[in-house]
């Protein structure tokens, strides 16, 4: 709690806070709203890379078109195991607001398998398309297509990578106020790749076979 | 390559080639900056002071370290940008008819881009934010940054890239693409030598920074002002750097993604904005302007901020219409995120697209000329003191606004359709760039010069560099207007016409006199400290000011404020001041701190490892930069102590010296 | 006893709204909810692409992309959780101000290349000459 001091008269205006707490007055961490905001300028790197898949999205250059290489029941599992992750994370930091160390990192470690199925069959698929011929390089179509979605699973990947780094700290130290910022701030992270991806499958694969 | 020698394994396609051996002008460049940097090396060991400037300064998360560091950057980096303007000049003026000069092309090229990417990315970036960062906090009553780690970081990344140019002139050659590294001729065919890899190396890591940095202060606003700080009772130069670090975070991601689609081309050979196989250059033209125009935005509002601040203090009242001031300002932020194509009027979108922004383009002058009437408002009778910071806002206002027409005019697409990359519209922008960015900068280095170091910078060598500046400015820039008018062309090393020699002669001459004007302000700051004693301020609040920042000490101790201040009302400095503050001598309090980490430094220079390694392709060099990036990141992570508690006796004793030196003052 | 009792939730709670935290909370509903909304939201345009059912593109892409917006919301209301209350509400202008920023680099730069392309590189963006190498 704040107390202000008096100035030199009772009732003179107060300039200075005399007793303060350890954190100011009391705004609070800003560790959420600056994540918050780097979400936001991450948001408008994927902009530039939406702007230019859309710009060169019919620069076929002779080469493979959306119809012949897109695999939309492959996309759909994707696209389910990127949701049921946004559901384990959410229940893990349910099981972190209740103070339960095991079931968060429990919940946590799920997220994490999950988002490695989601990489391992974009691998898979890269894997094919690159075997057929639909090489980044053959057109600027497939680069933009490779581009965006491949943005995407890095990031996935940072996302992964990060899981891994907070089960540990988990381990350390528990449920720390640290950690537990760290892991809110993870939460936006996971849940706004979901939010990219909705774009993803939505204007690259949806709309390529809709053309 | 099938066949890799054991040296090409080591050091990719670095080889003796790539030393500058054969070019003089170079070499001895070269071996200038290899005597000056050894002899500066040479004289911190004699004196013992790398561990001084490795724990006070190089690790320090105090933001007003780290402003004098980017400050610091910023005037060496605008030393080799102005060599290379003064070559130019060089060249420009003599090379007519037969007289081919003494640049070649291939080196002319690397200089305008040189000297564009410097003085964008590496003077008015770093002096822009290196005066927020030491001037932001103070005003508003906190004791640091929201992020004081992330602070040092993105001052690093900026050194790193920094570095990276600076090394492309004695190793490899650097883009001779202009400064935005324009494409076809970035195209990987085109130019397949280190030259672009160069620029987007040392650009990306260094728009990392500058992104960081922006988060960083917007944050910093929103959640630090002190109490009674309310948004419209924050100083408008705190605005201003709201409104261009928002700016900063909405536009360094595209160009990111530019740059990064450009290497994609050139590493991998994708096609985005290749000639063939479906690429599209217009469009990184697209991408880079949508950067481009905000950009410059990023670095006047800050700039206009400065000038309110001086113009009221100096002519002792409150800035007149600070809620029009604040609106202006939001509205030119959302207004610059609208005028992008201007800059391609001629590339050939067609009249529907060309007339939306060139009207929206001139609309932006609006809020920008009533800001101007509100700085004439606040002088009219107002008690004006012609110091040598209002001296500058004189000369910006009257060199501003001619560039502020002439880009007005430039926004008619028939009109550009002439002028677009003549020389005219160089004029134009080095008219706003100069005479607003450049003119606030020393306004801004010289008000509050006093507040940092605890004395002035000389004012009569600071005079002398204000005259270099403005007579300077207005003899080497209005020729260039006029041959611009006449229809020459930019990026031209040599012309056929001799009629229009006299013109660039006298640019040239202009070039020298800014050059007297740089070296009066180098003057004026190492006379300072020689002078130091007769230039003292023992009160921190030598120009009567209105602001926080004048109520602490000069310079102000590592916590800024021994007790965070109560705001009442705007112009809270001159507020506490009329109704009889009294600083408390009692109470104080241990204070919380961020400590000092070297993590920032450790990661940028592997960074610029990483970035040399991906310009020469030394792969294995990339690959462990890369890892030691990762790694040192997420080590640095599993540090939890990261703050402590400076002692209340501490703060107790320099607030009675500062209160000793008020009242032996008094 | 393992587990926590109810005011040790609460005062590990208390301890993050102390500290100022202000970012908003979820819970079993939102998230459940959300996922529910979201799988259908999914589910349609899938359906509606992989089987013409619509048979017509146009109508296609408009439902396609009315859904994704839709979807996107869901996410941002009960996974996300952003709200008015947020950091002061700082956290909605944020994302709001990155949405126009967004639809402008988007849609400017669609229509900037189309009319750039039409103009200045004929005949590249439809039919034969878009496969051409």
């Amino acid at each position: 709690m704040a107390t202000i001091a008096n100035g030199e008269h009772g009732d003179s205006p107060t300039f200075y806070l005399v007793e303060q707490d350890d954190h100011g007055h009391g705004a609070g961490s800003p560790t959420m709203l600056g994540f918050w905001i780097y979400l936001m300028s991450d948001a408008l790197i994927f902009a530039a890379l939406f702007a230019t898949f859309g710009v060169l999205s019919t620069s076929y250059a002779g080469g493979p078109m959306p119809r012949e290489i897109f695999d939309l029941p492959l996309v759909a599992l994707n696209t389910s195991i990127l949701l049921v992750s946004s559901i384990t994370y959410g229940f893990s930091m349910l099981a972190m607001e209740r103070g339960q160390l095991r079931a968060t990192q429990g919940w946590l470690l799920l997220t994490g398998l999950l988002g490695a199925s989601f990489v391992g069959v974009e691998l898979y698929e890269f894997g094919e398309l690159i075997a057929e011929g639909a090489t980044p390089q053959r057109s600027g179509f497939l680069s933009g297509f490779f581009t965006l979605v491949g943005t995407h699973g890095l990031h996935v990947t940072v996302g992964i990578i990060w899981i891994v780094v907070m089960l540990v700290q988990l381990n350390q130290r528990g449920l720390h106020l640290e950690n537990k910022r760290r892991l809110q701030c993870l939460s936006m992270f996971w849940h706004f790749l979901d939010v990219i991806w909705i774009g993803v499958f939505t204007f690259v694969y949806l709309l390529g076979m809709v053309r | 390559m099938s066949d890799q020698s054991p040296a090409a394994m080591i050091f990719g396609r670095l080889s003796w080639e790539s030393f500058p051996l054969h070019e003089p002008i170079i070499l001895v460049t070269f071996i200038v900056v290899a005597l000056l940097g050894a002899g500066v090396l040479a004289a911190v060991t004699k004196f013992g002071l790398w561990g001084w400037l490795w724990r006070e300064w190089f690790t320090s998360v105090d933001h007003k370290k780290i402003g004098i560091m980017y400050m610091i950057l910023g005037i060496i980096m605008l030393l080799r940008g102005f060599a290379d303007a003064l070559m130019m000049r060089a060249q420009q003026a003599i090379a007519f008819a037969g007289n081919d000069g003494f640049l070649p092309a291939h080196h002319y090229d690397q200089i305008f881009t040189a000297h564009g990417t410097i003085m964008i990315f590496f003077v008015a970036i770093p002096l822009v934010v290196g005066i927020i960062n030491y001037v932001m906090p103070l005003q508003i009553g906190a004791r640091d940054v929201a992020f004081p780690f992330l602070n040092n970081l993105s001052f690093w990344l900026t050194v790193s890239g920094a570095v990276l140019v600076m090394i492309s002139l004695f190793v490899g050659e650097f883009s001779t693409g202009g400064w935005l590294n324009y494409v076809p001729v970035t195209n990987l065919e085109n130019s397949p030598g280190t030259g672009p890899d160069y620029y987007l190396w040392a650009l990306q890591i260094a728009g990392v920074g500058t992104t960081l940095s922006a988060i960083n202060m917007v944050v910093t606003i929103i959640k630090m002002r002190a109490p009674g700080m309310t948004m419209m009772k924050m100083p408008v130069f705190c605005w201003t750097a709201l409104c261009s670090n928002v700016l900063a975070i909405a536009i360094f991601p595209i160009l990111t993604g530019a740059f990064a689609l450009l290497m994609l081309d050139r590493y991998v050979g994708t096609n985005f904005f290749t000639n063939d196989l479906g690429g599209n250059p217009m469009m990184y033209w697209n991408l880079v302007w949508i950067w481009g125009h905000p950009e410059v935005y990023v670095l006047i509002l800050p700039v206009f901020g400065i000038y309110s601040e001086i113009t009221s203090t100096f002519s002792g009242k409150r800035l007149f219409g600070y809620s029009s001031m604040v609106y202006a300002t939001v509205v030119i932020t959302i207004l610059s995120y609208l005028v992008w194509l201007h800059h391609f009027f001629t590339m050939g979108s067609g009249a529907s697209v060309n007339s939306f922004f060139g009207i929206a383009t001139m609309v932006i002058s609006i809020p920008t000329g009533a800001k101007i009437f509100n700085w004439l408002f606040t002088m009219y009778r107002g008690s004006i003191r012609f110091d040598l910071p209002m001296m500058w806002v004189v000369a910006f206002m009257l060199t501003f606004v001619v560039g502020g027409m002439t880009g007005v005019l430039l926004a008619v697409p028939p009109a550009d359709f002439v002028l677009h990359n003549s020389l005219f519209l160089v004029a134009h922008f080095h008219n706003v760039i100069i005479g607003g960015v450049v003119f606030g900068l020393f306004a801004g280095m010289i008000y509050w010069f006093p507040k940092a170091f605890g004395f002035h910078l000389d004012p009569w060598w600071g005079k002398v560099g204000f005259w270099g500046w403005v007579i300077g400015y207005w003899v080497a820039w209005t020729p260039i207007y006029v041959v611009g008018l006449m229809g020459t062309t930019r990026r031209v090393r040599h012309f056929d016409d001799t009629t229009i020699q006299i013109w660039f002669v006298i640019a040239a001459i202009g070039a020298l006199i800014i050059l007297v004007g740089i070296l009066g302000f180098v003057m004026s700051i190492v006379m300072g400290f020689v002078r130091r004693e007769q230039l003292r301020d023992t009160t921190g609040d030598p120009w009567d000011g209105r602001t926080l920042e004048w109520s602490t000490s000069s310079p102000p101790p590592a916590y800024n404020f021994a007790f965070t201040p109560v705001v009442h009302d705007l112009d809270a400095w001159y507020d506490m001041k009329s109704r009889g503050y009294r600083r408390p001598e009692t109470g104080y309090k241990p204070i919380h701190m961020p400590r000092n980490t070297g993590a920032g430094v450790i990661l940028a220079g592997l960074a610029a490892a990483l970035g040399f390694a991906m310009v020469w392709y030394i792969w294995w060099l990339a690959a462990l930069s890369f890892v030691g990036l990762v790694v040192v990141a997420i080590g640095h992570t599993f540090n939890y102590h990261r703050d402590y508690f400076i002692d209340p006796a501490d703060v107790e004793r320099h607030e009675r010296d500062h209160g000793a030196a008020l009242a032996a003052g008094a | 006893m393992s587990s926590t009792s109810a005011s040790d939730e609460a005062n590990l709670d208390t301890e993050l709204h102390a500290h100022g935290d202000t970012h908003g909370h979820g819970s079993m509903r939102s998230y459940l909810v959300g996922f529910a909304l979201s799988a259908i939201l999914t589910a349609i345009p899938f359906w509606l692409v992989m089987s013409d059912v619509l048979g017509n593109a146009t109508a296609t892409s408009a439902a396609v992309i009315a859904l994704a917006v839709a979807q996107i919301v869901v996410h941002t209301i009960c996974f996300l959780h952003v709200n008015t209350q947020g950091e002061g509400g700082w956290t909605l202008v944020a994302f709001v101000f990155t949405a126009v920023i967004l639809l402008i680099t988007i849609g400017g730069s669609l229509w900037i290349m189309y009319h750039l392309n039409t103009n200045m590189m004929p005949g590249m963006m439809t039919g034969q000459a878009a496969q051409m190498p």
